[in-house]
């Protein structure tokens, strides 16, 4: 599947390049605009600082099969009591293929009573997402999900 | 002009928490698509979405072009008292949606 989505991907890049006129903006093709793993783990970074992240208390609810990248269902729920002294101050979602390694951030404190979080993504290929609690007290808890998508977001030609 | 839903309980009971979602119509359009000249379609998408619970900030997100067209969110919240959720919309182009409900607290 790999392979086939490459020669997609190819083909949308030329039609883009052979679509430009002759002293216009260079335009990439898509392809080259993608986040990397090494690009999320630096947008990662970025938020955390040097903070460790330990796994657990979060979960990245979304389907583990995507037939459309499009809009995909995504829940981040966080084990909290959500109290004055102890709440979930932020969630922070990432994917390492998509144009942008950084898909949202949410800001919750202790009115929102639960720490969860629904909304629908778009992913542009076959990717992990991370999913990054922080706590009040500046701690940093992580969940991630691989997700197979078989017909790939922004691929199609805007009408 | 804008088209927004909005599903949140009209009656609450004091202290428990309840589910707020919305919808907003909009491309959410990424800036990375060639369109049918071939040129890349410029960026135009919702930055970000605040609500607060009679006035006072509740939940805030900062969207990137990786939310999906037509924008849903969902979160929760805890009813404190009877007032007005008021939800906002940010984005490109000069893009602003606000929306109110109510929700009577008992």
């Amino acid at each position: 599947m790999d392979h086939q989505m490459d020669r997609r991907r190819f083909l949308a890049g030329t039609a883009a390049t052979a679509g430009a006129t002759a002293g216009a903006i260079v335009v990439l093709p898509f392809g080259s605009a993608s986040a990397t793993p090494e690009a999320m783990a630096a947008a990662i970074r970025k938020v955390v600082g040097d903070t460790p992240i330990r796994e657990g208390r979060v979960s990245l609810d979304l389907p583990p099969l995507v037939e459309n990248g499009s809009t995909v269902p995504l829940v981040v729920s966080v084990e909290s009591p959500m109290t004055e002294a102890d709440y979930i101050k932020a969630i922070h979602v990432f994917n390492e293929k998509n144009p942008q390694p950084g898909v949202f951030t949410a800001r919750l404190g202790p009115r929102n009573g639960r720490a969860v979080v629904g909304t629908r993504i778009k992913l542009g290929d076959s990717q992990k997402i991370v999913a990054i609690a922080e706590t009040s007290g500046g701690q940093f808890w992580s969940a991630r999900a691989d997700v197979i998508v078989t017909l790939a977001a922004c691929l199609e030609e805007a009408t | 002009m804008a088209n927004v839903l909005v599903n949140a309980p009209k009656t609450a009971k004091r202290g428990s928490v309840v589910e707020i979602k919305a919808l907003i119509l909009h491309p959410m359009e990424t800036g990375f698509r060639p369109g049918p000249n071939g040129r890349i379609i410029p960026r135009n998408i919702i930055e970000r979405f605040t609500a607060t619970w009679n006035g006072t900030e509740i939940f805030d997100m900062e969207m990137s072009p990786a939310i999906a067209a037509n924008p849903f969110v969902s979160f929760f919240a805890v009813a404190s008292e009877s007032g007005t959720v008021g939800l906002r919309w940010t984005g490109d182009e000069g893009f602003v949606v606000e929306e109110r409900v109510a929700i009577a607290v008992e």
